[in-house]
């Protein structure tokens, strides 16, 4: 089909940061309701998008190439659904999709985006990409120092909430009681971001304190739960929406379930940039802006982890640095497109803290994924003869059915050991 | 007390009573048509009768029986986790299970580390697989079994998923090839997809058990699978039951008692909805008027009983189909015939002739012409005057229902062609990838296994109330969701119609992508056997939101395309060659399969002899064994390219260079993905470093295959599949070091924002190292590096060789650097110049030009199956993407152009649609490779490039196996739409 070019870009004003509405799609559920408040502290009205379901899907199907990765199929569909369902006003709103750039066919969400709008006919709406490295000039929206950092605090406390809620919940005498307290914390903080508390110096620690002696407290059960770990593709890992309430089912299976953390992520995303130096020589001056960003990052691990270390029978998330040391012994770090390396590391970390049971989600067709997912199997099957992964491919055409059955597979074989 | 294992599964229900000494007291299986709860309550019924009053205790497993067990309140175990079971207990000793089911394949590992493996989404190589192939070639699986017995040959047939063997085995089927051969060779198909797709490099050996339906009634099967493994399996007693024994044996405290729960199931309706679709009709009156509006699509065409003086006779011997008609010169229809392609269309064809010469015997056929997938094999058989493209065909056709047609779709057995009509001419083709056909013979073959015949099942779908939603992607998954819908309590009314308005969006969304109804046309013409299917027609008249034209003959429209374009082209005293009764008499048809050695190819020959020792030979992907005089010199840079590699020892590998007195250091290169450009480079490097090279030999079928167990995940790209036949190749050469980099970055050639590779390229490196067990004896160099900054490579390479042991001073590895640059510069210079010849040959002679733009990996035969040939064949000059891209700059594009493999792929679409060279005609066709991520952001690019000029632009998709024929209508389209 023929279609109108617009090689111009739409930029998001000055005039347009105070009057309209920015949509995210929603990808990790807990962090981004913080992530919201963050973006407002700054004078931005950010919605997190929560439509779902298989009109979304269509909607991402009919403007995004069906072959496509899912991820881009269920993030724009929510986005370009919110246009369509007449919730919003099109001349109102700026859509927004993160962006870890790189050579992943991922990275091309925001021109995709971009040419969905073109084919809807809705062009004049403004995209902006957030992403680590390269960002295109809106002269109305600018990542400031002191919001990135932010922004990397609501994802501190959003790893943090969730790692908790994984390793209590099951366990939980009185049904809802860990549920409850993760809104109220939720609540919490977003109060205190609503005054600009509780993202710097002391009241950090004071949250972080408070937040694991109250889940501590929780009353639990001395169960034995199957423990099962979730890596993968980061849209299908963390987004219910993406993996058909993956968490969800594995909790009404009687499991414990792992999850790491976002921030292991963001730093992934910074330390490629000094590999590539180390590799190519390339970002010769880059690198140190990065290095710096991952140095903040690790201060802010090693606070969340001198909480966790007071209860000595919770999990506790290895560091940025173990976790580069663990993937080392599976796979190279050179290997940077995707999830890379740190799928691979984060799995041998979930099987040495005892999560030898672990579900690899992948989007069907996952490039990244033939390396690192399946492709790593057989060397952590070696290394590791009891680890237990289950590949499983989410897509639009995917049925739960299959992907329910196949983790029951993993799940009887895990319990037999 | 009893034990009762149920065992659910996609088409049967098995169920076994074992008694206190696990003694199989009852077993009994039943094809459930999608009866789930119904069918569990008869057996239950069943056992309460033979055992009254006893209570038991019931376990239900199977992929479908998760539904019921929950919603009951039954206890469920995982289907392979209860084969697990029963295996252990009854045979213990057993290494690896091999079970087939209806959809589902899997392989069991019991000893050294269990490992279980099921297919994923895709349900080749299963039951279905061979129901489905079976249907096609019209026998049933029993029948197919006992025609393998007595095979000669085996045919390469893709087993990856149903639709793609289906493509290949049509041709072979068109071709004539012996049903035997076909039938064992869709057995060892299945086989080369448990072992390929399921055992990802672990090897099958020890005491290997088969279990499942397919293997319990199939011994060709359990032979091919012996034979492929080298082995000799068993299938125990019972082989059927395993699951449901493994469910008997589970452990469950709780006991029922069957009356009741034999009631508690019939009162039972799934818990859980689904999500569905509008209906097709709401009323009667609606359905009627439907009716009524279709009966006078037709009007202006009509049926006659007796032939005119003129006639013109048209034949579409198509995939699944063999039609034929004739028409007189006011396109009046006259003795059609519609008929099943059951193998070889020259009888159906021999016998309608006959029919025809027997009740009309003073018929004037004035001209003839044929069409479809058999026009080769037809013509030559009959003599008939004219061959035509489908396309071309059905476009004649459609335009004398609707002169003014801009909007053809045409859904077949096995196929979907959509074109558009603009000015007159075709404008834009869409046929299905291989990964989206066989439409029509899904439903066929939905319909078969669900107990119904087609007319039936389609007829059902009128009063669906809540129609399946089963969404639009590739058919092979529907069977899944399906089996979800069945559970979740769809009516067969609401199923057949969810897969009637699947098949539409699936032509909608999938093949022709488009983005709004809208954009389609407004003036549509459907036609194809699949729309005789009301609820198809209905269906897809929903979707589009407007009404469209269905002539009555919707299935034999390709034959009388053929017909009205034997009537054009008769000329005035015309008569045609056709065969006549007589010549029909001593007609005798012989085929012969062979091997042809011309080439690396060695495509597999179907020879055809004719009565009078006429021969027509098929199968060939060149003119080589057909032995024709040359007719004229191929301009082909793919050849051109390809040939350029050998000077560095490539196909040659063990007699280059190989005397006793050479002691240098053998270093072994994979000549795979970027090698088949990087390898002039890397070749130079480490000869002036001091190593002997040696580059893997030619890609070929064997070469795959001695690869293929290593193989993690059955979804990457073909090119990347081949790389572990390539190492394997050099692990036998006993080389001291293989080296084969990651390489996250490619050559920067300016020409887009980034220059990476994509991810399978750049790091499968890393899935060899992981999956290839006996690298481990071997030096095998994987390292990190990049080519595109001159300075720091001999830097970072000099570090890397260190760290395997090879020291050299940095001088030494600058020179060889300097030389190894030099060596890759003039290669891609080479290239350059000599499409720089080819475009002048063009020009003088006034030839067509076509950029077969792909990746440099395309120039492996194995993976281009001779494309390239095929378009020279056709009479254009073959150029590539890089020998234009060069002359490009850097320009705008709507995607992100971050590949330099892709960024040239843009620049040649730039460099065509700009018509850079004045003068000459030039056309892109893009090569794409299943499963190529990367290409569903470049093709819509390209594609868009290309079309703004008002080019046409095509698509060719390719895989391990290929169907030449589709690929073949591609270009002929292209070729007959650009006038070329």
């Amino acid at each position: 089909m023929k279609q109108s070019v617009t090689q111009e870009r739409v930029e998001f004003t000055k005039a347009m940061k105070g009057e309209y509405t920015i949509l995210a799609p929603d990808i990790f559920p807990m962090h981004m309701k913080l992530l919201e408040k963050v973006f407002a502290l700054y004078g931005y009205k950010l919605d997190v998008l929560h439509y779902q379901g298989k009109k979304v899907i269509d909607t991402g199907l009919r403007y995004v190439h069906n072959d496509m990765c899912y991820p881009a199929i269920c993030s724009i569909g929510q986005q370009l659904y919110a246009l369509q369902c007449g919730d919003y006003d099109p001349h109102k709103v700026a859509l927004i999709q993160f962006q870890t750039g790189g050579g992943c066919r991922a990275s091309n969400y925001i021109k995709l985006l971009r040419k969905a709008l073109n084919n809807m006919g809705m062009g004049y709406v403004p995209v902006i990409s957030l992403s680590f490295s390269g960002m295109e000039k809106n002269s109305g929206f600018k990542l400031t120092p002191t919001m990135l950092y932010k922004g990397v605090m609501s994802v501190v406390y959003g790893d943090m909430l969730m790692l908790l809620r994984n390793q209590i919940k099951p366990y939980e005498v009185n049904a809802g009681e860990t549920e409850d307290k993760v809104n109220k914390w939720v609540d919490i903080l977003i109060g205190q971001f609503e005054h600009n508390k509780g993202l710097v110096g002391k009241g950090i620690m004071r949250n972080l304190r408070a937040i694991a002696e109250d889940f501590y407290n929780i009353e639990r059960v001395s169960d034995i739960k199957t423990r099962v770990g979730i890596v993968g593709e980061i849209y299908v890992k963390y987004s219910p929406f993406g993996n058909n309430n993956l968490e969800k089912f594995l909790e009404s299976q009687d499991c414990e379930v792992m999850v790491p953390g976002v921030l292991g992520f963001v730093q992934y995303c910074f330390h490629n940039v000094s590999m590539d130096y180390k590799l190519y020589g390339m970002n010769r001056y880059s690198r140190h802006v990065n290095r710096f960003a991952e140095k903040q990052a690790a201060k802010m691990e090693k606070r969340v982890i001198s909480v966790l270390k007071e209860y000595p029978d919770l999990i506790c998330p290895s560091t940025f640095e173990e976790l580069t040391s663990l993937g080392d012994k599976v796979i190279d770090r050179g290997v940077k497109m995707g999830e890379g390396w740190l799928l691979p590391a984060e799995m041998v970390e979930l099987i040495e803290k005892g999560f030898n049971n672990i579900v690899c989600a992948q989007p069907f067709g996952c490039l990244p994924n033939h390396i690192v997912g399946k492709g790593v199997i057989r060397t952590l099957k070696d290394l590791y003869p009891y680890s237990n992964v289950c590949p499983i491919d989410y897509d639009a055409g995917a049925t739960k059915v299959n992907q329910e059955n196949r983790i029951k597979l993993m799940l009887a074989v895990a319990r037999e050991q | 007390m009893k034990r009762i294992g149920l065992d659910v599964g996609s088409t049967t229900i098995k169920c076994v009573v074992l008694d206190e000494q696990d003694n199989i007291v009852y077993s009994d299986y039943k094809r459930h048509l999608s009866r789930i709860a119904y069918m569990s309550k008869c057996l239950l019924d069943e056992i309460s009768e033979k055992f009254p009053d006893e209570d038991m205790s019931i376990v239900i497993s199977g992929s479908a029986g998760m539904g019921i067990a929950n919603d009951m309140e039954i206890p469920f175990v995982q289907e392979v986790y209860a084969t697990r079971t029963s295996v252990k207990k009854l045979i213990p000793g057993t290494d690896t299970v091999i079970e087939l089911g209806g959809e589902d394949a899997k392989i069991l590992f019991l000893s050294h580390g269990l490992e279980v493996r099921m297919n994923g989404s895709c349900a080749g190589g299963t039951g279905a697989f061979i129901d489905q192939m079976s249907t096609l070639m019209n026998i049933t699986p029993d029948e197919l079994n006992t025609l393998a017995k007595d095979h000669e040959k085996i045919y390469t047939i893709a087993s990856r998923c149903g639709v793609f063997a289906k493509t290949d085995i049509q041709p072979l089927i068109n071709q004539g090839a012996r049903k035997e051969d076909i039938a064992a060779s869709i057995l060892y198909a299945v086989v080369n997809q448990t072992i390929g797709g399921l055992a990802q490099g672990r090897e099958i050996e020890g005491n290997v058990l088969y279990l499942g339906g397919p293997l319990t009634f199939l011994s060709e099967l359990r032979k091919s699978f012996d034979d492929v493994l080298k082995l000799t399996g068993t299938c125990p007693d019972n082989s059927l039951y395993y699951v449901a024994l493994g469910a008997a044996m589970s452990r469950t405290e709780v006991v029922y008692n069957l009356k009741q729960m034999s009631d508690r199931i019939s009162d039972y309706t799934s818990k859980s909805g689904y999500i569905s679709c509008k209906p097709l009709f709401v009323s009667e009156e609606e359905y009627d008027t439907f009716v009524s509006r279709h009966s006078h699509d037709s009007d202006n065409i009509h049926e006659t009983d007796t032939p005119a003086d003129k006639m013109y006779l048209g034949i579409d011997a198509g995939s699944t189909t063999v039609k034929a008609v004739l028409c007189d010169e006011e396109g009046n229809i006259f003795f059609p015939s519609y008929q099943s392609n059951s193998g070889n269309p020259v009888p159906l064809i021999k016998s309608y002739l006959e029919e025809l010469y027997k009740k009309f015997p003073d018929i004037n056929i004035v001209s003839a012409a044929v069409t479809g997938y058999g026009e080769d094999i037809i013509r030559n058989a009959f003599h008939v005057d004219h061959g035509i493209v489908e396309t071309i065909a059905h476009y004649t056709a459609a335009k004398k229902f609707k002169p003014d047609v801009d909007f053809i779709i045409d859904i077949g057995g096995q196929d979907i062609k959509c074109f558009k009509i603009h000015n007159g001419a075709i404008d834009n083709i869409f046929l299905n990838e291989a990964c989206s056909s066989g439409c029509g013979s899904f439903l066929q073959t939905f319909a078969g296994a669900l107990g119904y015949s087609m007319s039936d099942f389609a007829a059902l779908a009128k009063t669906a109330d809540k129609p399946v939603d089963l969404g639009s992607r590739c058919t092979v998954f529907m069977n899944s969701s399906v089996k979800q819908a069945q559970k979740d309590g769809a009516s067969i009314n609401n199923i057949s119609a969810g897969l009637s308005i699947s098949v539409v969006k699936n032509a909608l969304y999938k093949v022709i992508r488009c983005a709004s109804a809208e954009s389609l046309g407004k003036n549509i013409v459907v036609q194809g056997g699949t729309f005789l299917n009301d609820s198809v027609l209905r269906a897809f008249e929903q979707e589009i939101g407007h009404d469209v034209i269905r002539p009555h003959i919707s299935g034999l429209m390709g034959a009388y395309g053929a017909a009205l374009y034997a009537m054009e082209k008769c000329g005035k005293t015309g008569h045609s060659t056709i065969a006549t009764a007589k010549d029909l008499e001593v007609f005798t048809h012989d085929v012969k399969v062979i091997s042809c050695n011309g080439c690396n190819n060695h495509c597999r020959l179907t020879i055809n002899t004719f009565d009078n020792g006429r021969k027509f030979i098929a199968g060939n992907r060149c003119e080589k064994p057909l032995n024709l005089p040359n007719k004229s010199r191929h301009y082909d840079l793919y050849d051109y390219k390809y040939s350029l590699l050998k000077r560095y020892g490539t196909g040659n590998t063990s007699a280059y260079g190989s005397n006793d007195t050479d002691t240098r250091p053998t270093i072994g290169i994979p000549l795979v993905l970027n090698m088949y450009e990087l390898l002039p480079f890397w070749y130079t490097l480490f000869d002036n470093l001091g190593f002997r090279v040696i580059v893997s030999p030619e890609s070929n079928r064997k070469l795959y295959l001695d690869g293929q167990h290593t193989i993690p995940s059955d979804t990457v790209c073909f090119p990347a599949k081949l790389v572990h036949g390539h190492i394997e190749a050099l692990l036998r050469e006993n080389v001291d070091a293989i080296f084969y980099p990651c390489m996250s970055y490619n050559v920067d050639e300016n020409l887009g924002d980034n220059h990476y590779n994509c991810p399978v390229v750049a790091y499968y490196p890393v899935v060899i190292d992981a999956n290839v067990k006996s690298l481990k004896d071997t030096v095998f160099i994987k390292e990190f590096i990049s080519i595109h900054n001159q300075k720091e490579f001999s830097k970072h390479f000099r570090k890397l060789m260190s760290n395997y042991g090879y020291n050299f001073q940095a001088s030494v590895i600058k020179k060889a650097a300097l030389a190894a640059y030099d060596e890759y510069n003039k290669h891609m210079k080479s290239i350059r110049e000599k499409a720089g010849e080819f475009l002048d040959i063009a020009r003088k002679e006034n030839l067509p030009v076509i950029v077969l733009a792909g990746r440099p990996y395309h120039v492996d035969p194995e993976v281009n199956h001779s494309i390239n040939k095929m378009i020279c064949n056709l009479g254009a000059v073959v150029l590539t993407e890089d020998s234009l891209s060069w002359r490009e700059t850097r320009f705008p594009t709507r995607v992100l152009n971050q590949w330099t493999y892709h960024s040239r792929m843009y620049a040649a679409a730039k460099f065509i649609a700009k018509d850079r060279e004045p003068g000459v005609n030039m056309n892109l066709v893009q090569l794409v490779s299943f499963g190529c991520g990367v290409d569903a952001v470049t093709t819509d690019e390209a594609r868009s490039i290309i079309e703004r000029s008002g080019k046409i632009y095509t698509q060719i998709k390719i895989d391990e196996v290929s169907n030449m024929g589709a690929i073949k209508i591609r270009l002929r389209s292209l070729f007959s739409a650009a006038g070329l």
